[in-house]
């Protein structure tokens, strides 16, 4: 298992560089303009002079090899000193957004609570929602639970999370008022009230996403167990005499859970990509937001670093995910 | 050899059927057998004659719904074990009553290790200590002929290889000194000279421990090998009884003497094509209102087709369900 990680992980570097040349170029290709969203007095020919200091007139090679020498060698340096108080070499030149002219690094480290938070939550919610519905569903295949939450989580998975947030903005800020319908990153946690203002402000995106991502996994959760329910074995832990609970969450979840687990790492990426579409929705300034905004400005390297973090953390849950397999399913040997 | 005497497991008019949507399937159809101690009890049947449907029934396996036990009695210990509690049921089986099935690939829980599942009945029904389950369940091992028993109870099954995981199944199925052994189709799934080996096994170890035995199987071979006395099924019904040596000498049901006669032999010229029993067993959506083989019998005769014949005993402990009498070649009379 070791020698199967570490080689993996090797594996995973030119997978890495590749995808992030493969961004950088399709980024290029775009007709995006990072002065287009500048006011129209500014004349073409300072147009062409701030294109020229934001380096586009360099060729496309140096451009990468500059962004790449940004980002793996400066950015880790950075990180170091600051979590060291080292000082390692004179100043560097950081990634820094066209747009705000703020280091990328920055911003993400700024937007990353609030996406973790909302998003996070939701998706740990999600999960532990969604594995006991699954299970009880499967159990009690066609009855009346199963078919109300069977309904629910079709609905929840193909009814878009735009149309189910706005929904709930509509019925609960519009109309009863019960709760913002704009969430308020500057909010600060200082005594109760304000965490119950803060609680306020998160029941409606986490419950948006949270009905997503539970509705996805119990499905899964539910054919795993069906599809474990009726092999030998727990006809084999039934004759031993075993207690239904001990047959069911002992014997059957055990082998169920082997895929849905594997499903839940696979889907973690996405909760750091944060929920592009609920965030804007609710206004959440989180990550998904951050690359909306810098995809409408043209912000070529705010786009191209945080495409490039979430193609690192695809590849790390596929890697995990794959190990999680094989620590769970002791038919399985990768060595 | 059996000792003569009270009964272990007494089985009366059986019924089970599966509620499916085209209707009521009546796989058991009022089966009455007794099983005494230390007796092997085998039972043949194609596939479809209810053999496995009956004995799951006795101790409430079948997943329910679709199967429903709607008459009959089941009487272990002076219990009738159609009328138990789900708790009070639990505490036999595995206990008093152990099961062993037909596919040991599948039949084990593959992430769990052999140990654990082993010791799952013991510390069930036993309320043993985990380190004394643990030496039991290495014994037990060692009983069924499992080289190097202690470490291997930290293999997983699909260290072992089929014949081993069938000897893993007899070892929890044995792990609380059960009274009664349900083997289904133990053998089936296993080549011959594994076969061998396990019918070794069981034969020493059933006069090691004293328990009686149900076999399950369509290897009449086997039957032979073992059983001390035999039940015929068909159609849900048992069509005849005897013991091993008087069925496979004198069998009295057209369909006893049909399945005999499918045995090929190793002696002699060998016969151009296989013997067969021509059609299939029937799917019964109403309870048997005629002879169910009626239809694949070449004795049939009119009112066959419109009596379900009871058993009648031949001599002994022989009986047999059919209204043709083979030694005379004509009818039954009274």
């Amino acid at each position: 298992m070791f020698t199967y990680t570490i080689r993996r992980s090797l594996l995973a570097v030119p997978t890495l560089l590749l995808i992030s040349l493969i961004i950088f170029l399709l980024l290029d290709l775009a007709p995006s303009d990072p002065t287009a969203n500048l006011p129209l007095t500014i004349p073409p020919e300072v147009r062409e002079q701030i294109r020229q200091s934001l380096g586009l007139g360099d060729p496309i090679h140096i451009r990468y090899l500059l962004w790449c020498k940004q980002f793996f060698i400066n950015e880790p340096l950075n990180i170091l000193e600051d979590m060291f108080g080292w000082q390692i070499g004179g100043d560097r030149l950081r990634v820094l957004s066209w747009q705000t002219r703020s280091p990328v690094v920055d911003l993400i480290v700024q937007r990353l609570p609030q996406t973790l938070w909302v998003v996070g939550l939701s998706y740990i919610l999600g999960i532990l929602i969604a594995v006991p519905i699954g299970v009880i569903s499967a159990y009690r295949q066609y009855s009346w639970f199963d078919q109300i939450g069977t309904f629910i989580s079709m609905v929840g998975f193909s009814v878009p999370t735009f149309f189910t947030g706005v929904l709930l903005i509509v019925i609960f800020s519009v109309w009863l008022g019960w709760f913002p319908s704009i969430y308020d990153t500057t909010h600060q946690v200082t005594d109760w009230s304000s965490f119950m203002v803060q609680v306020k402000q998160m029941i409606m995106p986490v419950s948006v996403l949270a009905l997503y991502n539970a509705s996805q996994i119990s499905r899964f959760m539910r054919a795993s167990m069906l599809d474990n329910l009726t092999q030998d074995y727990v006809r084999t832990a039934r004759a031993k005499g075993l207690r239904e609970q001990v047959v069911v969450l002992v014997h059957v979840l055990r082998n169920s859970l082997i895929p849905v687990i594997t499903v839940i790492a696979l889907g973690v990426p996405q909760v750091f990509g944060g929920a592009i579409i609920t965030e804007q929705v609710f206004k959440v300034n989180g990550l998904g937001q951050l690359l909306i905004i810098a995809i409408q400005g043209g912000d070529v390297p705010v786009v191209q670093t945080l495409t490039f973090i979430f193609a690192v953390l695809i590849v790390l849950f596929n890697l995990i995910a794959d190990i999680l397999y094989g620590v769970l399913d002791p038919r399985i040997r990768y060595d | 050899m059996p000792n003569e005497g009270a009964a272990i497991l007494q089985v009366k008019e059986l019924r089970t059927v599966f509620q499916t949507r085209q209707g009521d399937v009546h796989a058991v159809n009022g089966v009455s057998f007794e099983l005494r101690p230390g007796e092997l009890l085998g039972v043949v049947g194609e596939s479809g004659s209810g053999k496995s449907v009956t004995m799951m029934s006795l101790i409430g396996l079948l997943p329910s719904p679709p199967a429903k036990v709607t008459a009959g009695q089941v009487v272990f210990e002076g219990q009738d074990l159609l009328h138990l509690s789900g708790n009070e049921l639990r505490a036999i089986r595995g206990a008093k009553i152990g099961f062993i099935f037909q596919d040991p690939m599948t039949s084990l829980n593959p992430v769990f290790t052999v140990g654990f599942q082993l010791m799952e009945p013991l510390r069930a029904h036993m309320g043993l200590s985990k380190t004394k389950a643990k030496d039991r369940a290495a014994e037990l091992l060692d009983l069924v002929g499992i080289p190097d028993a202690k470490r291997r109870l930290s293999d997983f099954p699909h260290q072992f290889s089929g014949g081993m995981r069938q000897r893993v199944m007899i070892a929890m199925a044995l792990a609380c000194d059960p009274k009664v052994l349900i083997a289904d189709e133990p053998t089936t799934a296993l080549d011959v000279t594994i076969q061998a080996q396990i019918l070794e096994l069981v034969k020493e170890l059933r006069h090691k421990l004293g328990m009686s035995i149900i076999w399950i199987t369509h290897d009449l071979g086997v039957i032979a090998g073992i059983a001390d006395r035999v039940m015929v099924m068909y159609g849900g019904q048992v069509v005849e009884q005897a013991p091993v040596r008087e069925l496979f000498s004198n069998p009295q049901h057209p369909y006893t003497k049909a399945l005999l006669d499918t045995v090929p032999s190793v002696r002699g010229t060998r016969p151009g094509k296989l013997q067969v029993i021509e059609g299939q067993p029937p799917i019964l959506y109403g309870a048997p209102s005629s002879c169910s083989f009626s239809e694949r019998c070449a004795h049939a005769f009119t009112p066959c087709h419109s009596q379900n014949p009871p058993p009648v005993a031949v001599d002994g402990d022989h009986n047999v369900a059919c209204l043709w009498d083979v030694s005379e070649g004509a009818p039954r009379h009274g």
